[in-house]
């Protein structure tokens, strides 16, 4: 029978097919972070057990920690305590780990790839829903809850009903100016935040080929605000090259038996998917969310909506209550709003591609006055490779802050938050209430338009900063 | 696990679609290293305004909602983040079963794990649902798992769906571990087959 990627992926690891149809999966990969953890590794040793594969896990310190003078050490105790709880638990446990004083620390989802962790084919897992970027190598990788990460820990493996396939094919070439985020903030406006739920989106067509591993993993990252459990793309060269190379990737004649494997995983021809959405590349503009979910989004040439006009009762006091907390009027064009905060980085668009994307726009212009502008790197080794580049420099003679790798003001769990009312053009996944601190209000876009805000004042068309 | 049979138990409305993570537990919250404690931060930003101070017009704030054991909301109730910290905040509050018309996959995953039962019906009932909700003390509505019913103030029995293995496992209060730990023949005979068939694939380790 034909079958697609997901399916290719999923019966690869498939232990045991229970009566009912759960399956035991088995995991290849479990990333570990402060957060989600602690509560698993208690549990763990409440029941006398053991982690069953240390060499398939590893654990890093990314959302609490903060993005400057790390030498310092955590100032917050609760931080502190939830890092040091994590150094604690590996030692015992025997988990490698990346402490935070090293180079190669950084956000868990940037990481997992750029040390060739992460690979095609594999099952990854974390206690993080944008696990989901990892699905970007052609691998099945999805966010657990801390029951499921000790359930990992302990058996190296899941109970799972498999999910259902969904295409989302993106087809033709970008227009100038657009990028992998705006393609997946469209495809989310398109879809909504429930389009995917219960399925697995396998992202296709040219558009998406045609994306560099940075870009797809943008893409895939956001599968999870599309409601998906997962998002995927077929390994192809792009992948390969992007793999090789990485210090934990298999190497020489171990890599190309991997190749030989990989190249049997894209979905055959005949393969039936559940759902299918389609995308003309062509149609889709640099992209911002107005609203405080990732589907209130519209391109940057329009306008806020206007809830007058939605029908259902529900939808229009959801619009309602978004516009109030957003302080945003029907109508107003949102190339005309002031922010106060820009925020580059985050496991969505903190890969040096993005930083080179932000420098871009930044190089020989200045943040605009009044207006704070952060760029952190996704870890260690972009903030080197970046400041190899020079970019560092080019950031920080425009006026913006040039950070320590970290989650940083993706959420509000770190000294990097929002005060209240503050407005911010963020390259971010989440614009939920409060996300990035109480009372903030977040507008997702891209790195260059991020840079674009930055420099305008104002959320702007990066295309036209450009001509 | 706290085993769920039979619950009688004030229901209460909260008539709002897409409740994110974050609404049910903000991240500022996510710093402890155990799982007790987060019912007082359930639903922060909507429960208390700036000062810390009770937000009248929220309803888990009035009686006799405060003790309410049920939820009712409208749709994609709990996407967001994985953070399992959300079912227990709710747990913790006091909330065993959340009735809704579709739930976020991780979200509905978790609570099965916590002990709550997510209930799926559609919206037309849910409507019902909570208008009853709203009638508070004297309405409360009873959930009977084993028959897989929600029973209304009014004796309406209400029929809803539930994965067989899960309902096991929440009747019974199991521990997803244990369970698979029984398959644990399985699991080394797949991990030997794979050793030889994707030998090419390295362990992890971190080099100083
Ligand atoms: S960068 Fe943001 S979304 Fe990504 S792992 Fe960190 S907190 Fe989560």
């Amino acid at each position: 029978m034909a079958k697609t990627l997901f399916d290719k992926v999923w019966d690869a690891h498939v232990v045991e097919r229970l009566p009912d149809g759960t399956c035991v999966l088995y995991i290849d990969r479990h990333l570990v972070h402060e957060v989600t953890s602690p509560q698993a590794f208690e549990g763990l040793r409440a029941a006398g057990r053991r982690v069953r594969r240390p060499d398939a896990t590893i654990a890093v310190v990314d959302h609490n920690v903060p993005t400057t003078d790390r030498q310092a050490g955590i100032k917050e105790a609760d931080s502190r305590l939830q890092v040091e709880t994590l150094e604690r638990n590996v030692a015992a446990f025997g988990v490698p780990y990346i402490p935070l004083l090293d180079d190669r620390q950084g956000i868990v989802h940037i990481i997992g790839p750029e040390e060739g962790i992460s690979l095609p084919g594999m099952t990854i897992v974390c206690g993080d829903s944008h696990t989901s970027t990892h699905g970007a190598l052609g691998s099945l990788a999805f966010g657990i809850g801390t029951s499921e990460v000790e359930h990992v820990l302990a058996t190296q493996t899941l109970l799972q009903r498999p999910a259902k396939n969904m295409n989302v094919a993106v087809e033709g070439s970008l227009p100038f100016g657009v990028t992998a985020k705006d393609i997946v903030l469209a495809i989310i406006g398109h879809i909504g935040t429930a389009g995917g739920t219960g399925h697995v989106i396998e992202y296709t067509g040219s558009a998406i080929r045609g994306l560099d591993m940075a870009g797809r993993m943008t893409v895939c990252n956001m599968s999870i605000e599309a409601g998906a459990r997962a998002g995927m793309i077929a390994p192809d060269e792009t992948t390969f090259e992007y793999v090789r190379g990485r210090p934990m990737a298999p190497k020489g004649e171990a890599l190309e038996r991997a190749i030989a494997w990989w190249r049997t995983l894209p979905s055959d021809p005949a393969a039936a998917y559940d759902k299918l959405v389609q995308i003309d590349a062509a149609t889709i503009a640099p992209m911002v969310t107005w609203g405080t979910s990732p589907e209130a989004v519209a391109p940057i040439t329009g306008a806020v909506p206007d809830p007058r006009e939605v029908a259902d009762e529900a939808k229009r006091a959801q619009m309602e209550r978004m516009l109030e907390y957003m302080a945003l009027r029907p109508g107003q064009k949102l190339a005309e709003l002031a922010v106060d905060v820009v925020f580059i980085g985050s496991c969505t668009n903190g890969r040096i591609e993005d930083i080179r994307a932000a420098a871009a726009v930044a190089r020989g212009r200045k943040v605009a006055p009044g207006v704070r502008a952060l760029v952190v790197p996704g870890s260690g080794l972009v903030k080197r490779q970046a400041e190899a580049e020079g970019l560092d420099r080019v950031l920080t003679e425009a006026g913006f802050e040039w950070r320590e790798a970290g989650c940083s003001m993706c959420l509000g769990m770190n000294p990097d938050k929002l005060t209240p009312g503050q407005r911010c053009a963020s390259t971010s996944n989440r614009n939920f209430e409060g996300r990035q601190g109480p009372g903030g209000r977040t507008h997702l876009l891209s790195p260059a338009m991020a840079a674009a805000a930055a420099v305008t004042g104002r959320l702007a068309d990066v295309r036209e900063l450009a001509r | 696990m706290k085993p769920f049979t039979k619950l009688t138990a004030v229901a209460a409305p909260l008539p709002m679609a897409n409740v994110d993570t974050d609404k049910i537990i903000p991240a500022r919250f996510l710093k402890t290293i155990e799982r007790s404690g987060l019912g007082v931060h359930l639903f922060d930003t909507l429960r208390y305004d700036a000062n810390g101070s009770e937000r009248p017009g929220f309803v888990l704030n009035q009686e006799p909602y405060r003790n309410a054991q049920i939820l009712i909301a409208h749709e994609n109730f709990g996407c967001g983040s994985s953070r399992e910290h959300a079912p227990w905040a709710l747990l913790d509050f006091g909330i065993r079963c959340v009735i809704a018309p579709d739930f976020a996959d991780i979200f509905h995953n978790n609570c099965f794990k916590n002990g709550i039962l997510p209930v799926r019906l559609p919206r037309a009932i849910i409507d019902q649902l909570m208008e009853d909700a709203k009638l508070g003390a004297n309405s409360r509505v009873t959930i009977d798992l084993e028959a897989q019913e929600v029973v209304r103030p009014n004796g309406e029995r209400i029929h809803f769906e539930i994965d067989p293995f899960r309902k096991k496992l929440l009747l019974e209060g199991l521990d997803d571990i244990d369970q698979t730990l029984q398959h644990a023949a399985a699991i080394d005979a797949y991990e030997a087959k794979t050793k030889r068939e994707r030998s090419f694939i390295p362990g992890i380790e971190v080099c100083p």
